[in-house]
């Protein structure tokens, strides 16, 4: 095991399921890109405000009104009875 | 007939000299012969075209004139258009069909432009060579070794083999500007919210931008006009007035000032690329620009800060695949949890597990300061780089790749050298300006250089006025490759 991640753990997050091979694969990928990513660990960036988009918008409000109907995607779904999606048990 | 510009083919359609159902028969004669060497397009829509293109020549004899009237344009393939099939190159999304139009297909629609396919691509845009895709690996028409780059490599190769007459991608780190380099085309990735991203397949929201692909930087223009603006249905639009691009690519370029990145121009920069970038701003000075020297001194930052800023959104912006409101679901589950992450396991390829890994680490509990809060702050580092260096010139020119097109498997091996091949573009995605690769040169055995142009938020006329100016003045946009 590394010291930065427990890979069983990201993968239950992230919601896959990788075989062995995989997983040690791309643990050290990630290993190799995260050292990499550590080069900006030398930047000091104590006094900068953070970005999450680069343009200054703000909030847009609009009426909130009824759209398409829902009928027109429920088709897409792999499984649905009537206008349900269906999945497996949950627990 | 399938080497027209937009220009000349809507030119010849108003003038009668072809019929756009005559167009659209020789563009697809075209793929009928090259597509089987490159594998530009997932799959075409022959039906469709014809009809659109039935309808323009019905529009045309009225004498309607509307800028792509009979056009055929083809789609990067995370762009919905209704009716047809939109797979994001990946298995999950392999057999879904679109319920709505995108609002730049509708205004493609509305230009009367005849749709003739949807482009390949690296799975959810996620790669630099289109090997990604879980369809085909295209090839680049200049040699058929190499790749096309990426990841709107399809539509690269479409326009580069004159399989369409122009086309549109989507760039999120350079994915419109480095296929355009590799395959000796003009691509634009535009202002970050100038054109809607409403139907845009996402990968990461706050860096994905649509953008044209096309054969010359007038063409570039006629299409980006038809593309944007404002649009309530994706918020993050800017309602800000859209100028007439064609108009601004005739003036002179006298007293404006090209600046070129001294970070730019370091080692693992290809020589033949350094030098052609060079005589490309030699030719701009001698066009009547000064050019100045500048620092972007984060640039060495900016694929570090890429990479988790695109991958945080990638992992939630992908959560949505699960199985349950649409595309693939796995059949080998008894639990929904078990669904969830067997389908997730079958359906994605190998990048995009590792990119979602990547971003659900960096957002994860105990991480988050150290890893996507620092990214989103360098990311200010290189915004404010930027709004300096514009303070001393009005566009900015490096090379867009720093090589020509590389071979196949050459980079698959180590996914952080593929992610160094996108570095001169990145920033600008990360800084929301806009950005063109332009042809301006060939490598000693033939292969493409591409010239990037930048300039400030919503400047793209600056940006298309330079590169037409250019292309008035150089030929290097007018070689075909030997397909």
């Amino acid at each position: 095991m590394n010291e930065k991640f427990e890979i069983e753990k990201l993968v239950q997050l992230a919601r896959l399921s990788l075989t062995e091979d995989e997983k040690n694969q791309l643990e050290g990928d990630l290993l190799s890109i995260l050292g990499y990513i550590d080069k900006l660990e030398t930047l000091d960036t104590s006094n900068i405000e953070p970005t999450s988009q680069a343009l200054s918008l703000k909030n847009v409000f609009r009426e909130d009104e009824p759209g398409e109907k829902a009928e027109s995607c429920i088709e897409l779904a792999p499984a649905h009875y009537k206008d349900h999606y269906e999945a497996p048990k949950i627990i | 007939m399938h080497r027209l510009t937009i220009e000349q083919a809507v030119e010849g359609l108003r003038a009668g000299k072809f019929s756009s159902v005559e167009l659209t028969r020789a563009i697809y004669d075209r793929i009928d012969q090259v597509e089987e060497s490159v594998s530009a397009y997932i799959h075409l829509t022959r039906e469709i075209a014809q009809n659109q293109a039935q309808e323009a020549d019905r529009l045309i004899a009225q004498g309607e004139k509307k800028p792509l009237l009979g056009v055929p344009v083809a789609l990067k393939d995370l762009i919905c258009a209704q009716g047809t099939r939109t797979t994001c190159g990946s298995k999950i999304l392999n057999d879904f069909v679109s319920p709505y139009d995108a609002t730049v297909v509708r205004k493609l629609k509305e230009a009367g432009a005849v749709l003739i396919g949807k482009t390949n691509m690296d799975e959810f845009g996620m790669g630099s060579s289109t090997e990604n895709s879980w369809h085909a690996i295209s090839k680049n028409p200049w040699s058929l070794e190499r790749t096309p780059g990426g990841s709107s490599g399809g539509s690269a190769v479409a326009v580069s083999a004159n399989e369409c007459i122009a086309a549109l991608g989507s760039d999120t780190g350079g994915s419109i500007r480095q296929p355009a380099s590799f395959c000796g085309i003009t691509g634009l990735k535009p202002t970050y919210g100038r054109v809607s991203r409403f139907g845009l397949i996402a990968y990461a929201s706050s860096l994905d931008q649509i953008g044209p692909m096309a054969k010359t930087v007038a063409d570039t223009a006629i299409l980006l006009n038809v593309i944007c603006g404002k649009d309530p249905k994706d918020s993050t639009s800017a309602d800000i007035a859209v100028p007439n691009f064609s108009q601004a690519l005739r003036k002179d370029l006298k007293g404006m000032k090209v600046g070129l990145p001294r970070e730019y121009f370091t080692t693992g920069l290809d020589p033949e690329v350094e030098e052609s970038v060079r005589r490309s701003a030699k030719t701009l000075e001698s066009l009547g620009m000064e050019i100045v020297e500048v620092s972007l001194p984060h640039l060495e930052y900016a694929v570090a800060c890429y990479y988790i800023v695109a991958c945080a959104e990638a992992s939630a912006n992908l959560s949505r695949y699960d199985g349950v409101k649409y595309g693939y679901r796995s059949e080998h589950s008894d639990t929904l949890m078990e669904m969830y992450s067997n389908t997730r396991e079958e359906g994605f390829g190998k990048e995009v597990k590792r990119r979602i890994l990547l971003g659900t680490f960096v957002l994860s509990s105990g991480y988050y300061d150290a890893y996507y809060l620092k990214g989103q702050k360098v990311r200010t580092l290189i915004k404010n780089d930027f709004e300096n260096a514009f303070k001393q010139c009005d566009v900015i020119a490096s090379p867009t790749a720093p090589a020509p097109a590389f071979k196949f498997n050459e980079k698959t091996g180590d996914p952080l050298q593929m992610y160094l091949s996108d570095i001169y573009t990145i920033s600008a995605n990360l800084a929301g300006i806009p950005g063109m690769s332009i042809p301006c040169g060939q490598s000693a055995s033939g292969l493409p250089i591409g010239l990037q142009l930048m300039a400030r938020q919503f400047d793209e006329e600056t940006l298309l006025r330079v590169g037409h100016q250019y292309q008035q003045n150089t030929d290097h946009h007018l070689k075909s490759p030997p397909l």
